[in-house]
């Protein structure tokens, strides 16, 4: 639905973006996941036109957005909670939504509801929100005109985990009837527990997009398992019989091999295994390893 | 990845355009909706009542003779000072508080967006026009009843409409200037010099050579505008250097003003 086709973005001499093209699907939820300032924004922001690209373009469900009629209607947009007049009150904000894209003020109350704003918090002003119902109200914001296509940019920013657990729910279910989802974040968990498919961007590039199996698949590398026994010794040294490297990783091991391997050897030793999990750090470490050249901190580390 | 297939089309063709009247709406609320808002009209209001109820005690008490065209002028004039702020609000404070993103995403035709926000500031002169005769009204009937002096009931009608083109011009001027630097404070400081300090530099500069003051009068926006005031554009002269000085202070400023917006990047 989202056709994002060989955008570029640059800035005098800056590339923000570079050469990304990606889609999103309906019934999808899709992550855009990179660390900060890798042009994930700067990708939302040309979609909805707010800023001109340099090269390539965004469509819509085939439209540029520009030439939606009531745009609001077809695609859901929250680029950033709190740019809104922080005098307005949490309902005046919608209000205004609602008048614009011409729908009933009941529709309001029913988007209030949805988020769980109560009718006091509605009546406050923003800037006596916290984050958290920011995001809340800028979710409501986004859906109130019903659209198919929700363009959110770190949503479960400021969110608590039962917050993020209800727009895991929300956006969910959005996904389930039809909808196409586009979300980013620079949190790696976030995402992995919503999203159908992911868009992993550094430094302006994308480095990888699938869904997760085939993202860990496309991986490869040698498997690692962290495990904890009763007798770590034991299995140590059955594991090592076996072939397996073995260290030492906290008050437990890290192996050289896959889960199942490390449990026959426990089954095969007659070792009571206590915990027993891949250690390869699955996304996050691929999620790293992919973006670490645009990593602020994997630059000061090596040091 | 090949984009040429389009598998998920979004049908649109049902869905109307928002409608301008609807964009004016919205602009309007906008208006009011904030303490910032709805304070200026509080006080500019305030201000008018106050002035207009003083100059009423005063008559009252002393029996002096008023007019109604002066009451209405005098609250007409109070509101001017102050309305080209709301036209600068209008426009600044969806930049200072970022709320053009949201604006921009429900109507991507910037232009329109501009457009309804100076028909807002058009319709809040008219709103001036229809106040400021209400409370002219009110005070010369307290005058007439109360007091024991002379009142005056004519309408001055060409000086009502010249009020009213100027206070658009005003406003106009100070929405330009909005649109221009994007900025609150930095505007409104602006528009003062623009309004009040430049033409008086003007006259000045003017009176040192006398083909200097004829040729700055065609540049001096305050003076050439005071015949359009009075209702007394007579001569082909006067024409020539209301639309010059026009073209100068309101043209310049509002297409660079309007380039800026429809271009910019917002943030």
């Amino acid at each position: 639905m989202i056709v994002v086709d060989h955008l570029t973005k640059r800035y005098g001499g800056f590339t923000a973006v570079e050469d990304v093209s990606f889609a999103c699907r309906p019934g999808r939820v899709t992550g855009f996941l990179g660390p900060n300032g890798a042009g994930k924004t700067t990708t939302m922001r040309v979609m909805v036109g707010l800023t001109p690209a340099s090269a390539g373009r965004v469509t819509i469900g085939g439209h540029a957005f520009a030439s939606i009629p009531n745009p609001g209607r077809h695609v859901g947009v929250l680029l950033d909670a709190s740019a809104q007049h922080a005098g307005r009150t949490g309902r005046e904000i919608l209000a205004l939504g609602a008048t614009a894209m011409g729908l009933p003020s009941s529709r309001v109350d029913e988007m209030l509801h949805l988020v769980g704003l109560t009718d006091g918090e509605a009546k406050r002003r923003l800037r006596n929100y916290s984050l958290g119902m920011k995001q809340r109200l800028g979710i409501a914001h986004a859906l109130l005109g019903d659209p198919s296509v929700l363009i959110l940019d770190e949503p479960a920013n400021g969110l608590d985990p039962a917050g993020i657990r209800w727009m895991r729910g929300l956006l969910r279910g959005y996904a389930d009837r039809g909808g196409t989802v586009l979300l980013s974040s620079h949190l790696l968990h976030e995402v992995e527990m919503i999203a159908d498919e992911m868009i992993l961007i550094g430094n302006g590039r994308i480095v990888a997009q699938g869904d997760q199996r085939s993202l860990l698949a496309s991986r490869g590398g040698a498997a690692s398992a962290l495990v904890m026994s009763l007798d770590n010794a034991r299995l140590g040294a059955a594991l090592a019989a076996a072939g397996h490297a073995v260290t030492p990783a906290g008050p437990g091991l890290r192996v050289a091999a896959t889960a199942e391997q490390v449990g026959r050897a426990a089954l095969d030793a007659q070792v009571v295994l206590t915990d027993l999990r891949d250690g390869g750090g699955g996304l996050e470490e691929l999620f790293l390893e992919l973006t670490s050249s645009s990593q602020r901190d994997a630059i000061g580390a090596t040091r | 990845m090949t984009t040429t297939a389009q598998p998920f089309h979004l049908d649109v063709s049902g869905t109307a355009p928002v409608p301008f009247w609807r964009q004016v709406l919205v602009e309007l609320r906008k208006s009011y909706d904030t303490r910032a808002g709805l304070w200026l009209l509080i006080s500019i209001a305030g201000l008018v009542a106050l002035v207009e109820g003083f100059i009423v005690v005063v008559t009252v008490i002393e029996g002096g003779f008023i007019a109604f065209s002066d009451l209405a002028i005098i609250a007409g004039g109070i509101t001017s000072l102050l309305l080209p702020v709301l036209a600068i609000l209008l426009v600044t404070t969806e930049w200072s508080q970022r709320s053009a993103m949201v604006t921009f995403s429900l109507e991507p035709r910037r232009s329109r967006v501009v457009l309804a926000k100076l028909v807002v500031s058009v319709l809040y002169v008219v709103a001036t026009l229809v106040a400021m005769y209400a409370i002219a009204v009110v005070a010369t009937a307290i005058c007439d009843i109360a007091g024991d002096g002379a009142v005056s009931w004519r309408v001055d009608v060409s000086g009502t409409v010249g009020f009213a083109l100027v206070q658009v011009l005003t406003m106009t001027i100070g929405f330009a200037l909005g649109a221009l630097l994007l900025n609150t404070p930095a505007a409104i400081v602006v528009f003062f010099l623009y309004w009040y300090l430049l033409p008086i530099v003007l006259f000045a500069v003017g009176s040192i050579r006398e083909w200097l003051g004829n040729a700055l009068e065609w540049v001096n926006f305050q003076a050439a505008v005071a015949p359009l005031g009075d209702w007394q554009l007579d001569t082909a002269e006067e024409w020539g250097k209301l639309l010059v000085s026009t073209a100068l202070w309101i043209g310049v400023p509002m297409v660079a003003g309007l380039t800026r917006i429809l271009r910019a990047e917002v943030k």
